[in-house]
């Protein structure tokens, strides 16, 4: 019997390749495992009882459709481009983590796993699983950096009434990058009887793939209530870029109309040096880091770079292999925005809207800030307000001196 | 120069490079080959182990802290080469560090120390592509992991493009020590088998005599890692190339086998 699997087939071609990114580089102890996932995921999807299971929770439980929202007051304030807030922060649960976790947790439960493993930087992805477990009756562990459990206390406490073991995660850098590698020891211990519900667009495939997938009702929406609304495209969409599963969720579905601008805004901490910023089209390097191929800071040796940003969720070292083709193509873009401006655009935002936004997508916000002057008032921008900014009091208070 | 196992159980020795320094890990090295290692594994640390467990976690961290890097450890394996010619020795990284020295110069590099293999931890064989080109034009030998997880198809794929030995993973799971082997080892050596006349070697988790007597039985050789790794932890560097050496010696005592 001859080989079946085909190692000199140019790596651009396999499945789960954006361009020459993402792929799947993992210890062999887990590939059958997401080998099983992408099959299960692939059968879930053409089936019209789970899409309509998930349609369902997504209405009724999560509060789909979210608004999109004209931001008269700040586009006054402004004077330039009418700008649009995608409420995703409306979610149950606070942001639009809820869409991936419900996705996954169905299909988990489909698989017939009892018990579940996450990471979580910020914490919202966290509390999406934690409260996801509880409405399935499955058992939660998830894993996040001792000093993102410090900084986002309010959601390890929700986590933690849920009913989800938070586990904190003392190697390293101490943030998500961190959790993540402790996510995938647990996966390759437990893999027979564990699911890992990864939160973002980013790891082995299929997951960028998957979470994409899950996410995509974001601009599906925008583009269905902006058609209602003013009967066009926006000039840009605009979304802050962790590991990007809201960005690739607001981008996917305007990826064909070309005339419409995507914009991604990755964290630019404080300061340019290596280890100040999270800004991997900065400074980074094609690389593999904790499953695929994609912008990765890392010092000249190949060595991990450590990160920095006032907000966890945008604290990572690499970056969706899905955005590191759309950067190289040219089809989005990428910027990055500094904590003192996110900062700034919090404020901005909650006394000019009465809304406060999460830290993550107060990068968002402050780019939309920065570019609606250049544009006129024909022009239209929407911003995805990923989550809110509830859990950052402490924070905000501390950086605002409130 | 040569993968070869004479001695049934040959060791596999697995040593973070640079822990405690680049200096120590050669003598522990070539104390280790004196003792009868078969074969050493130099481990280019990493920042970000995921298929490690604490230990070697913790001995990376350290390598790390005093700037090792993976040209420090391909010079370290020349050194240990010229010292000891007869010797199986391989380079077990994870990938990114290679992919950032440039696939075709590792090649080369590794080529000129003298290295004999290279394992690359999170690389598995449809993604390995260019690195087995690469690996096959200067004559090394890819060593791939196999899993008891991995079906059969992807036993013979890891079986055939493997040269030197086929690394079998003892358990799911990361690295480190534990009480028992698994039933799960034999099972998938069995398996290995029907695709390759390849050695096998069985890793993750050996750390006594009685482990090496009993994978003895169904394996070509053992891999000890973890267990060397934390004696080194508990060591001097003055100390440790000697309790290195009476650690292997002991592991491959034939009173250990028989007491079981």
């Amino acid at each position: 019997m001859a080989s079946v699997i085909l190692p000199a087939t140019p790596s651009e071609s396999r499945p789960g390749r954006f361009g020459v990114y993402g792929g799947r580089y993992v210890p062999e102890t887990l590939v059958a495992a997401l080998v099983e996932l992408e099959h299960e995921y692939e059968v879930a999807k053409a089936d019209a009882a789970f899409q309509a299971e998930l349609a369902a929770l997504l209405h009724d439980y999560a509060g789909r459709p979210t608004p999109l929202y004209f931001a008269k007051r700040l586009t006054e304030a402004l004077g330039g481009a009418k700008i649009y807030l995608k409420r995703e922060d409306l979610l149950h649960t606070g942001a639009h983590k809820i869409n991936n976790a419900l996705g996954q947790g169905l299909l988990a439960k489909r698989m017939g796993k009892k018990r579940i493993i996450a990471e979580t930087g910020a914490g919202q992805h966290g509390v999406a699983t934690a409260t996801v477990c509880a409405l399935l009756g499955l058992e939660c562990v998830v894993y996040m950096g001792d000093v993102d459990m410090a900084r986002q206390e309010l959601n390890v406490l929700r986590m933690r009434l849920l009913g989800a073991e938070v586990r904190g995660v003392s190697s390293g850098s101490k943030t998500l990058k961190d959790a993540i590698s402790e996510a995938m020891r647990d996966w390759v211990t437990n893999v027979r009887t564990t699911y890992y519900l990864l939160g973002s667009a980013l790891g082995a495939h299929p997951y960028p793939t998957m979470v994409r997938d899950f996410q995509r009702v974001i601009s599906k929406e925008m583009k269905e209530q902006l058609q209602e609304k003013e009967g066009r495209l926006p000039t840009a969409v605009v979304a802050c870029v962790g590991g990007g599963s809201n960005a690739i969720g607001a981008f996917y579905e305007f990826i064909p109309d070309r005339q419409v601008r995507l914009i991604g805004v990755e964290a630019g901490g404080r300061g340019t040096a290596l280890g100040e910023h999270a800004a991997r089209f900065r400074s980074g390097v094609p690389g593999v880091l904790q499953g695929t191929y994609s912008y990765v800071l890392q010092d000249e040796d190949g060595q991990i770079a450590l990160t920095h940003s006032v907000s966890a969720g945008l604290d990572y070292a690499s970056i969706g292999p899905e955005h590191a083709a759309l950067h190289d193509s040219g089809r989005a873009e990428y910027v990055a925005q500094d904590d003192a401006a996110a900062l700034e655009a919090v404020v901005k935002l909650a006394r000019t809207e009465g809304i406060l936004p999460a830290l993550e997508s107060a990068h968002a916000v402050a780019e939309a800030l920065r570019i609606a002057t250049t544009y006129s008032p024909r022009d239209i921008l929407v911003v995805n307000l990923s989550g809110r900014g509830d859990k950052d009091m402490g924070i905000l208070a501390q950086e605002l001196k409130l | 120069m040569a993968l070869r196992f004479d001695h049934k159980p040959d060791l596999v020795i697995y040593l973070t490079a640079g822990d405690p320094s680049l200096d120590a890990t050669r003598a522990i090295a070539l104390a280790a080959i004196d003792a009868g290692a078969a074969v050493i594994e130099l481990g280019v640390p990493f920042s970000d182990p995921l298929a490690d467990g604490p230990v070697i976690q913790r001995a990376s961290e350290r390598a790390l802290a005093h700037g090792t890097r993976l040209k420090d450890v391909l010079a370290l394996a020349k050194e240990i080469r010229a010292a000891r010619p007869a010797a199986g020795l391989i380079i077990f990284s994870y990938l990114n560090p290679i992919l950032r020295h440039g696939l075709t110069r590792f090649a080369d590099d590794a080529a000129a120390a003298g290295v004999d293999g290279v394992l690359a931890t999170d690389l598995i064989v449809e993604e390995a592509g260019e690195y087995l080109a690469e690996l096959a034009r200067v004559g090394l030998a890819p060593i791939f992991l196999a899993a008891p997880t991995s079906p059969d198809d992807r036993l013979e794929a890891i079986a055939s493009h493997s040269k030197g030995f086929v690394y079998a993973i003892s358990r799911v799971g990361i690295t480190g020590k534990q009480q028992s082997l698994t039933t799960d080892a034999a099972a998938l050596v069995a398996r290995i088998r029907r695709w390759t006349q390849l050695p096998v070697a069985v890793g993750f988790g050996i750390s006594n005599a009685n482990h090496v007597a009993q994978v003895a039985e169904f394996a070509d050789a053992a891999v000890v890692g973890s267990a060397i790794v934390e004696l080194i932890e508990r060591s001097t560097p003055e100390e440790a190339p000697g309790a290195v050496a009476r650690f292997i010696k002991g592991l491959r005592l034939p009173e250990a086998a028989l007491a079981r």
